[in-house]
């Protein structure tokens, strides 16, 4: 399966055959939203006991290109809530606009409780799921990780289709095929979470940007990184991989451009 | 009143042959019973109080606020009619959604006192509607730093030409005050209501104009005037409402928010005490 975010909620093209362009007008009235342009890889994020680690590369590529290299794609809402987004770049920012002003109105009244992540999770996949229906998706695949009302660990996606989902890790992207079974072995399910402290979730999330960073032809070494807990937010903007080399590249033979 | 029975006053297009639009001063009236509302602009910051007169014993202490939060950074807070205030504050807050939809980024100060300025004016214009019956007191504070624009995800090249200026200076707290004609003025320190003429000699002694006066000062002052203000025997009971903006390195970090409940009842304590000092004296 393809996972770019170009082939995102299109039908799959070895069940379905390749896909009809003809089908999209290059001419007529109205033209949404049928492809990304500007692109972020993947999203990936753990539940720990107090909380939620949850990191993205800063690249944000044209295509093959790798166009923006200080693009921040985690987006802190309150003192309890962080949203990373993959997929279209524009989107992003229209959705962080959009955040922003849901901000300003709930703090018209001061008396209430702030949204917490798991209000933020429902009202984003509503989102989503209104602009699918007008055929004018949000290119995006969001995670949005933080506490719940009674201050517990939360973690759930919404993709462009307005489909959620939860897990105790989750990743988008590229990052669902290669981070998401690293992150498994250590997390398989909600039981073991109890288990996980601070440090060994952000040690496992680090190790996975750096897999992903090998793996992925579209990934950055500089990356964000934030730590959801009762707490805050501890956002980290300009981390930098720890202990990468491609020194091993070097004895791999087999494929590539080698002659010998 | 020299208005009276001369016809001149009963639609508000209408200019009476000495130049005076006379339901525009009748709007004043209604402001002038209001209770009392003052701004303070400080060193480090804006305070805005009211004496939120008690109507019923049975409306709840501490709910119902007056004081309005507009964007993040603005408080408004007005005396006259509450229904025409709530307007008020309710077209501020779309001016400022509307401002960040086109800019990015949050309204100045004085560009939504300007706004409001002239939306309050339009009311003055025509037969169809009436003047705002509110006198509004706008506080907010300006970000002194430069603020990423709404959406930015990155900071663009790190080398190259900027184009920015070194030194400039930036922000800061402001106070306007908008009344019932349209006019509106930058202050240091803002009164209006029933006890706008003893609230504003007291502001007057503050000496605000040479921007000495903390935001903490501020706040005390701001409880003292009203209690001041407030006349005891004619009146009916009220609840001190205090809301203040700090600087970005304040404790509001540069945010409209409500005095904590600690702070606001300390001054309570100091301006009943000074107010006792007064009779002591007499």
């Amino acid at each position: 399966m393809n996972h770019l975010p170009q082939a995102w909620g299109r039908p799959r093209d070895e069940v379905y055959g390749a896909y009809d362009h003809s089908h999209l007008q290059t001419s007529g009235p109205t033209q949404h939203t049928q492809q990304p342009i500007v692109t972020g890889t993947s999203v990936i994020a753990a539940k720990f006991k107090d909380g939620v680690v949850i990191a993205a590369d800063n690249l944000a590529s044209y295509g093959s290109l790798a166009r923006f290299t200080d693009v921040k794609r985690l987006r802190k809402f309150n003192s309890e809530v962080v949203v990373g987004f993959g997929g279209d770049v524009s989107d992003m920012q229209y959705l962080d606009r959009l955040l922003n002003s849901l901000d300003i109105q709930e703090n018209y009244s001061s008396s209430e409780d702030s949204l917490n992540a798991k209000n933020l999770h429902t009202y984003l996949a509503k989102v989503m799921y209104k602009r699918r229906s007008e055929f004018n998706p949000l290119w995006n695949h969001l995670l949005i990780a933080g506490l719940d009302a009674d201050a517990k660990p939360f973690l759930a996606s919404a993709d462009l289709l307005g489909t959620t989902f939860s897990a105790p890790t989750l990743a988008t992207g590229f990052g669902s095929a290669l981070a998401q079974p690293i992150l498994r072995r250590t997390l398989p399910d909600e039981e073991a979470v109890a288990g996980v402290d601070k440090e060994a979730a952000v040690k496992l999330i680090k190790e996975c940007m750096k897999v992903l960073f090998y793996r992925d032809a579209r990934s950055l070494d500089k990356y964000s990184i934030a730590i959801i807990t009762k707490d805050g937010v501890e956002l980290k903007e300009n981390e930098k991989l720890e202990n990468q080399s491609w020194a091993f590249a070097e004895t791999i033979r087999g494929y590539g451009t080698q002659v010998n | 009143m020299t208005s009276i029975g001369t016809g001149y006053d009963l639609s508000n297009s209408v200019f009476s042959p000495d130049g005076r639009n006379f339901q525009v001063e009748y709007a004043v009236k209604a402001v002038e019973s209001g209770g009392t509302a003052i701004g303070i602009r400080c060193k480090d910051g804006v305070v805005l109080a009211l004496e939120k007169l008690i109507t019923s014993k049975l409306l709840k202490p501490e709910a119902n606020k007056r004081i309005s939060t507009v964007d993040r950074n603005m408080g408004v807070v007005s005396s006259g009619l509450l229904p025409d205030g709530r307007h008020f504050v309710s077209r501020a807050r779309d001016e400022a959604a509307s401002w960040r939809q086109m800019y990015k980024g949050p309204i100045p100060t004085s560009a939504l006192a300007n706004r409001m300025g002239s939306y309050v004016q339009a009311y003055t214009l025509y037969s169809s509607v009436r003047p705002f019956g509110v006198t509004a007191i706008v506080g907010g504070w300006d970000a002194e730093v430069e603020v990423p624009v709404d959406g930015q995800v990155g900071s663009g090249p790190a080398t190259g030409s900027g184009g920015k200026k070194d030194g400039a200076k930036h922000g800061g707290p402001f106070l306007y005050m908008i009344e019932p004609s349209g006019l509106y003025w930058g202050y240091y320190g803002a009164a209006t209501g029933k006890g706008r003429q003893i609230a504003k000699s007291e502001l007057e002694k503050l000496n605000l104009a040479d921007g000495e006066l903390s935001l903490e000062e501020g706040v005390k002052e701001a409880a003292r005037i009203i209690y001041v203000a407030h006349d005891d025997n004619k009146d009916k009971e009220f609840e001190l409402e205090l809301t203040w903006i700090s600087s970005l390195s304040g404790p509001t970090k540069g945010r409209h928010e409500e005095v904590p409940k600690e702070l606001r009842e300390e001054a309570e304590k100091l301006a009943k005490a000074s107010l006792d000092d007064d009779k002591m004296d007499e």
